[in-house]
């Protein structure tokens, strides 16, 4: 699917230079060689919305147009494009000599200039591209440029799309608030211009009021208050999102992270120091995967944007196959030693830093967001990034695979039972040993997922784990051990906790009060959110 | 009463004390440069510092190897201590040649003109000497208080006082503090307080300065050492190690263990806050890479590599792996963590009793192999 899409993309970019609208070269001709009305046929022109028609004026004024005289009732009209000529009404190649005695360089008169200018300013307005138009739109009227208002206010007439009517309009007002006349326009723009809660234009509406005051003025102070009140807190709102959505893809990280963590201690009794690296294993496997694709198929092709989905699986493969390893070699002679654990793990995360800062330097190394992620998401006003927004998706699927594994496969029920009681299941003839491997293979790999999701959002470098480690612990501990409704609530709460108080505090006191409030969340509920219950009292 | 186990401890303690207080010192001053018995005034800092470390380990033993609360933000509190005397230090630079202005320079830059109010009581050495442990004491306290008293234990209370060790970390690599619109100057952000010149009216890099400060950590760690000998001899010193082998049943026997074991981690955390301010003019500076967690987890290894639980172990770990470090740092600086690392696992995994405990560990197998020998050799 995405590779046809892919495909048609690259079509997309190479056709047009073939397939311009015939009306639009036809009326161009006229106008090169002077033959029909002209104020027609750039009233003609300026509804067309042509791309092409850009490119035409522009070699035009530069003089790369020319005339050619086939015989004496027909004339050609020619542009050069890099020392080539090309026939403007079928684009081929026209072979010619630059001093062929009937080529002739025309360029436009003085007075024609001048409307072209106006033209190509203004033919954004009409082309087919929604964007295009209302990014032209808002260039001209931020301009203040009376010739523009005309356009625009004519524009805004033929224009359909009610999304785009809104900037046009909005376009139109921020351009009366300096050429409206006399004073009643000005307010109705102002009062409209606040209605539209537009952030452009508030420069330009406070320094209205900064006149009005000085002229005592007092209908347009209030308008202009009102309207500037009407801007901020519209702007408060959209802030207020992008820091939830922030939060959220923060959380989604700290979620998968956590939820690895929560696996392993809960099942085995040991706290993974080292989950951490296992989340810079899964940035770092993005940047070797990466640096295949571009050696194997250059930056360039389609085919490198596929390293970053080929990376999340063979990220996961890679931290699993070294979590198991690990697990055999060293863990098993941890289980149930906690605080031991604690310690070897942490040396063993000094050694994977380490070794990361060898191989791919102290540095942080730059992982590239494929094409299709890159944009935004426009909401009501919202800018919402594709990564984002992506990280949060990818989270859920994450999330809800977990959760399958968990409750519907046999691996699952073994895992549930040894978390349970671990001799209790050894006895019932569950292969405690290899579930132990297995699970913990898997909550690495799910870190590893995790740490190629933020590649997207975030650094990979070699001690990226060691600033999600203090807080996905956190999120176990608040969460209660081992649960995973638990952790994915308190992932989801700390990081946007965190996200919605950096505004006010600053990322540093914001993370030092989430701390503060964590500790004063363990008075009230020291289990966390969900204990593990238990009649053991040394549980 | 006795408070050494034996007699042996007893003689090792007095010879120990005998060549770290005056003999060391005193080879440091009599002795001329070139004499083959000269130890050189960098080298008393060096051991200065390390005792200081040493004393840092202990400090923690008392927490971890007897009360079983594996701390955390041991370094943390040891920064603050450091700070604390760091900030009498700063205050008595004299007039700065550069910038010419009385003021710590970092003041200065952000256009200070008099000492912030909860700067000026640093000004007087016993204030800062009596805060360096204060200091860490208070925030022990009420730290622990809310820890303790929700019944955090176990890994959880690790995991919440490297988080403490964390937030603290990130405030002090700020310059300033925004609070409720006010705007309070922190304690130099990422270059710490360094650049001291003199210490209680004496040119702090002076070889007799140093000589008195090492004679002075010495002290400190002889008197920790005997503190720890002796309330092991106490009815309380046994309530410590019971609440570390079975909390619940000293809880049913009576006992608030949540009082003991707050009072035990404030007077740590004062400790390390005394090691500290003695750490801070031997080593010339602080700066807030003191306080990151990872230095916290090495003092940990420290005790677990000499032997935790033991009266002796801590102050060896901290030496060995001290000098160990600075031996690599120059040998081979990229394979240092590696090796750390590498010392952590092999401790926990293989070397439960640490250093100390390795001849007791040993024993067996050098009882089989004196056996084998004396099987297989011809009899004569």
């Amino acid at each position: 699917m995405k590779k046809i899409l892919l495909i048609f993309g690259l079509l997309a970019v190479l056709v047009p230079a073939y397939s311009q609208d015939q009306a639009t070269l036809a009326a161009l001709e006229m106008l090169a060689l002077g033959e029909g009305s002209q104020a027609e046929i750039l009233e003609e022109l300026s509804d067309l919305g042509d791309p092409y028609i850009k490119t035409f004026i522009g070699g035009w004024r530069t003089g790369e147009v020319y005339s050619y005289t086939i015989s004496d009732s027909e004339t050609i009209v020619l542009l050069r494009v890099s020392e080539k000529f090309r026939r403007l009404s079928d684009n081929e190649i026209v072979d010619l000599a630059e001093d062929d005695s009937r080529l002739k360089k025309i360029r436009p008169a003085r007075k024609l200039r001048k409307l072209l200018k106006t033209i190509t300013d203004t033919i954004d307005l009409s082309s087919p591209d929604s964007k295009t138009r209302i990014d032209a739109a808002l260039k001209l009227g931020l301009s203040q440029n009376t010739v523009y208002l005309e356009a625009l206010q004519k524009k805004l007439q033929n224009e359909e799309n009610e999304k785009v009517r809104l900037k046009f309009e909005e376009a139109i007002n921020i351009s009366l608030l300096a050429n409206a006349e006399g004073p009643e326009a000005l307010l109705s723009a102002i009062v409209r211009l606040g209605e539209l809660k537009s952030l452009p234009s508030r420069d330009g509406i406070t320094n209205i009021q900064n006149k009005a005051i000085e002229a005592e003025d007092e209908d347009l102070v209030t308008a202009c208050t009102v309207a500037v009140g009407r801007i901020d807190r519209a702007q408060k709102t959209i802030e207020r999102w992008g820091n939830l959505v922030r939060g959220l893809s923060t959380g989604s990280v700290l979620l998968m992270v956590a939820f690895g963590l929560a696996i392993t201690f809960g099942l085995m009794g040991i706290i993974n120091m080292a989950h951490g690296e296992f989340l810079a294993i899964g940035g770092y496997t993005c940047y070797v995967v990466q640096n295949i694709f571009a050696n194997a198929f250059g930056v360039q092709s389609a085919a490198y944007q596929w390293f970053f989905w080929v990376s999340i699986p063979i990220s996961f493969v890679v931290a699993g196959a070294i979590g198991f390893g690990l697990e055999k070699g060293m863990f098993r002679f941890l289980y149930k030693r906690p605080l031991e654990s604690l310690l070897a793990t942490w040396g063993l995360s000094m050694i994977m830093q380490q070794l990361f800062r060898l191989n791919f330097g102290a540095a942080n190394v730059q992982v590239n967001t494929p094409d299709v992620l890159i944009g935004n998401l426009e909401v009501a006003g919202v800018a919402l990034s594709y990564t984002r927004i992506f990280v949060i998706a990818f989270a859920g699927v994450v999330i809800v695979m977990t959760w399958l594994l968990l409750s519907k496969t046999n691996l699952g029920l073994y895992i549930r039972s040894v978390m349970q009681n671990r001799n209790m299941a050894s006895s019932l003839g569950i292969p405690v040993s290899r579930v132990n491997s297995l699970t913990f293979a898997f909550g690495c790999g799910l870190a590893a997922l995790a740490g190629a999701a933020l590649s997207q959002i975030g650094n990979v470098g070699p001690s990226m784990g060691q600033t999600y480690i203090v807080d996905s612990f956190m999120v176990v501990v608040v969460g209660g051990v081992g649960n995973l409704l638990g952790a994915g609530i308190s992932a989801m709460g700390i990081g946007a906790v965190d996200q919605f108080l950096q505004p006010y505090w600053g990322p540093v006191m914001g993370k030092i009060i989430v701390y503060f409030v964590i500790i004063l969340f363990l008075q009230w509920k020291p289990g966390g959110l969900f204990p593990t219950k238990s009649r053991s009292m040394d549980d | 009463m006795n408070i050494f186990d034996n007699k042996i401890e007893f003689r090792g303690f007095l010879i120990g004390a005998l060549v770290l207080v005056f003999l060391l010192p005193m080879l440091n001053a009599l002795t001329s440069p070139d004499s083959f018995l000269h130890v050189s005034s960098f080298q008393l800092s060096l051991w200065g510092k390390y005792v200081t470390y040493a004393v840092l380990a202990m400090s923690l033993n008392i927490l971890w190897g007897y009360t079983g609360l594996l701390c955390l933000c041991q370094s943390l509190f040891f920064a603050l201590g450091a700070y604390a005397f760091g900030m009498y230090l700063v205050l008595h630079i004299g007039i700065d040649e550069v910038y010419n202005t009385p003021l710590p320079v970092f003041m200065d830059f952000q256009g200070y003109t008099e000492l912030p109010w909860y700067w000026a009581p640093f000004e007087y050495g016993a204030f800062a000497v009596f805060a360096a442990m204060a200091i860490p004491g208070v925030v022990a306290l009420i730290f622990g208080i809310l820890v303790f008293r929700s019944r955090i234990k176990g890994v959880y209370f690790s995991i919440i006082t490297q988080a403490l060790t964390y937030a603290l970390m990130l405030l002090f690599f700020k310059n300033n503090l925004e609070l409720f619109g006010q705007s309070y100057i922190l304690f130099g952000g990422n270059n710490g307080l360094n650049d001291f010149k003199e210490i209680f009216g004496a040119d702090v890099d002076s070889a007799s300065t140093q000589r008195w400060l090492f004679i002075g950590s010495v002290l400190l760690m002889l008197s920790v050492y005997l503190l720890v000998a002796w309330v092991l001899k106490t009815k309380f010193g046994k309530v410590q190690q019971a609440i570390r082998d079975s909390e619940n049943r000293i809880r049913f026997s009576g006992y608030s263990t949540t009082s003991y074991k707050l009072l035990i981690f404030t007077v740590c955390a004062m400790i390390a806050g005394a090691a500290g301010a003695l750490y801070v003019p031997q080593v010339g500076g602080i700066n807030a890479n003191e306080m990151t967690p990872a230095k916290s987890l090495d003092v940990v290894v420290w005790v677990a590599f000499g032997g935790r639980g033991t009266k002796f172990g801590p102050v060896l770990g901290a030496v060995v792996v001290s000098v160990l470090k600075s031996f690599f740092l120059r040998a081979a600086p990229d394979s240092w963590l590696i090796i750390l690392g590498a010392i952590f696992i092999f401790t926990v995994l293989f070397m439960p009793n640490g250093l100390v405990g390795l001849p007791q560990q040993l024993k067996p197998w050098i009882d089989r192999l004196k056996s084998r020998k004396a099987t297989t050799s011809p009899v004569s």
